[in-house]
C-alpha cells in the first residue's frame, strides 16, 4: 500500500478526515466571531463612544497583526538565513526596529489615541445637560436615581437604567462604599466610581435595544454578580415612563401588607406604600425588571422566593438578611407581589 | 573666544541630568494644568497661554537634553570605540559613563516629547 495513492474505498474516509482536521479553522474564528455580537459586547456597538472604542480596538488589531508577521517573517529569515550578517548589521538592525521604530509606532498611538480621547469621553458642562442620571454602586447593586433640571431627585430605582435613544444620557457616577466601576460594553468605556467623588460619563444608545452592564472593578464577594441593565427607548417612550414614574399612584395588592408585616419595608421602598427604606434597593416596578438581584438571577416568581429566603446563598456577602424563617406561603406571597409590581 | 561648554566633564553627576529635566518637565506640566484648571476664575489669561509657556519649557527642556547628550558624545569619544567598554580602566570607565548618559539622554528626549503631545490636543480644561 505504501506510495500507493488512496484507494476508492478511502477515499471518501480521507477527505472526511481532511474536513474534520480543517474544521477548527473554519469553526474556531465562525464561534469567536458570532460571540462578538450581542448585548454585551465593545465589538458590537450601538452608540458613537462605543464605535471609537471598536474602531481604536480593530486598528490596534490590525497593527499588532502586521507588527506579529514582520517578527515571525524575521525569524523564520533568521533561522534559514546562510549568508552571515556582520555585527554592524545586526547593530543597525536592533536600533531601528528595537528603538527607533517603536518609538515613532508608540508616538503615533499616543496621538491617535489623544486625538480620539474627545469622541470617546464627550464631555458636556453641568449647566448644558439636559437630564442627569446618578448611579452609585454599593455592594453589589446599583442606586439610579433620575435628575430634573434643577438637579433634584425626580425618582429612585434600582439595577436597570432607562434612556432615550439617540439623545446623549449623562450620568454622575458615584459609590457608597468601595471603588466601583460602571461599564456598558455596547455603549462606550468604563469608568470608576470612587467613594467621595462624582465621576461624568456620556453615552449614547443610537438603537434601540436592552444593554447589560457590569461592574468592572473587584468590589467585593459578589463582584462578579453585580450586573445592570440599559434599556434604551424611542424618546416619546422615555418621556412617558418619565411622567408615569413621577406621578406616585396609591398601591394596594395581597402580597403588600405581607411585605411590611415582615418588615422588608425598613430596608426597601415602593412608591406609593408605606415602604420607604432606603439602605437596599428601591423595588418600585420590580415586576418590569428583565432581571434579579443585580443580573444574578432570571426574574421568576421562584428565584424571588429563593432569594428571599437566602439572599446571602446566592449572592455571598449581601448585606440582606436571609429571610428562611418566615413560613414558606409568606415568601411565595411576598414573591408573588414583587413579581407582579408594575 | 572662551565656550560656554565645559572642556571636560567627568562626573557622575552629568549622567542624572537628562531624566532630571524630563522630571522636572514632567512635574512641571502636570503641576501647571492641574493648577491652573483648579483656579482658572482667579487668572486673567486663558488656558491657550498655559500651552505657549510649557511649549516654550519643553523647547527648553530639549535644548538642555539635546546639550548634556552633545556633552555624553564627546565624552564617549564620539562614538569612536564600540561597547561595552567593561575593561577595569580609567579610560573605559569614562567612555562607559559618556556611552550611558548618552543612552539615558535619548530616552529623555523620548519622554519629554510624549509628555508634551497632549498640550497639542488637549484645549480646555474640564470642570
Amino acid at each position: 500500500m505504501r506510495g500507493k495513492g488512496p484507494t476508492e474505498a478511502s477515499r471518501p474516509m480521507g477527505s472526511g478526515l481532511r474536513s474534520l482536521k480543517l474544521c477548527p479553522f473554519i469553526l474556531l474564528p465562525g464561534l469567536s466571531l458570532s460571540s462578538c455580537s450581542g448585548s454585551h459586547s465593545a465589538l458590537d456597538p450601538a452608540g458613537p463612544e462605543a464605535s471609537y472604542v471598536a474602531h481604536l480596538f480593530f486598528v490596534m488589531l490590525f497593527g499588532g497583526i502586521v507588527i506579529w508577521i514582520a517578527v515571525v517573517a524575521a525569524l523564520i529569515y533568521a533561522a534559514r538565513k546562510k549568508r552571515v550578517h556582520s555585527e554592524e548589521s545586526a547593530g543597525r538592525i536592533i536600533l531601528w526596529c528595537g528603538a527607533i521604530l517603536p518609538t515613532l509606532v508608540l508616538g503615533a498611538l499616543l496621538s491617535y489615541g489623544l486625538w480620539m480621547m474627545p469622541a470617546i469621553r464627550p464631555w458636556v458642562p453641568d449647566e448644558q445637560q439636559v437630564r442627569r442620571i446618578e448611579v452609585t454602586g454599593e455592594q453589589f447593586w446599583w442606586r439610579v436615581r433620575y435628575l430634573d433640571e434643577a438637579g433634584e431627585v425626580m425618582f429612585e430605582t434600582a439595577n436597570e437604567v432607562r434612556i432615550p435613544v439617540g439623545e446623549p444620557a449623562h450620568f454622575s457616577l458615584r459609590a457608597a462604599d468601595v471603588i466601583h466601576s460602571f461599564w456598558v460594553p455596547s455603549l462606550g468605556g468604563k469608568m470608576d466610581m470612587i467613594p467621595g467623588r462624582t465621576n461624568p460619563l456620556t453615552l449614547t444608545a443610537d438603537r434601540q435595544g436592552t444593554y447589560r452592564g457590569v461592574c468592572a472593578e473587584f468590589c467585593g464577594q459578589s463582584h462578579a454578580l453585580m450586573a445592570f441593565t440599559v434599556r434604551a427607548v424611542q424618546p416619546e417612550a422615555h418621556e412617558t415612563w418619565l411622567a408615569e414614574r413621577r406621578a406616585s399612584k396609591p398601591l394596594d395588592a395581597e402580597g403588600l401588607a405581607v411585605f411590611l408585616n415582615n418588615g422588608c419595608g425598613a430596608c426597601h421602598a415602593i412608591s406609593g406604600t408605606a415602604a420607604n427604606g432606603r439602605i437596599g434597593p428601591d423595588l418600585t416596578a420590580f415586576g418590569e425588571r428583565g432581571t434579579l438581584a443585580a443580573g444574578a438571577l432570571p426574574h421568576t416568581t421562584e428565584d424571588i422566593a429563593r432569594f428571599v429566603a437566602d439572599p446571602g446563598d446566592i449572592k455571598p456577602g449581601v448585606k440582606m438578611p436571609h429571610f428562611g424563617m418566615l413560613p414558606e406561603d409568606d415568601i411565595n406571597k411576598i414573591a408573588a407581589f414583587l413579581k407582579e409590581l408594575k | 573666544m572662551k565656550s560656554v561648554i565645559p572642556k571636560e566633564v567627568e562626573s557622575l553627576w552629568t549622567l542624572f541630568t537628562a531624566p532630571t529635566v524630563w522630571a522636572l518637565h514632567f512635574v512641571g506640566c502636570y503641576a501647571a494644568v492641574a493648577i491652573y484648571c483648579a483656579k482658572a476664575a482667579s487668572f486673567d489669561f486663558g488656558f491657550d497661554t498655559v500651552r505657549l509657556a510649557l511649549g516654550g519649557l519643553t523647547v527648553l527642556a530639549l535644548v538642555v537634553i539635546v546639550l548634556s547628550a552633545y556633552l555624553a558624545w564627546r565624552q564617549w569619544g564620539f562614538g569612536s570605540g564600540d561597547p561595552p567598554h567593561d575593561e577595569p580602566t580609567r579610560k573605559d570607565r569614562t567612555l562607559f559613563q559618556g556611552f550611558a548618559t548618552l543612552l539615558l539622554a535619548g530616552l529623555s528626549f523620548v519622554a519629554v516629547v510624549y509628555v508634551a503631545i497632549p498640550l497639542i490636543f488637549i484645549a480646555e480644561c474640564q470642570r
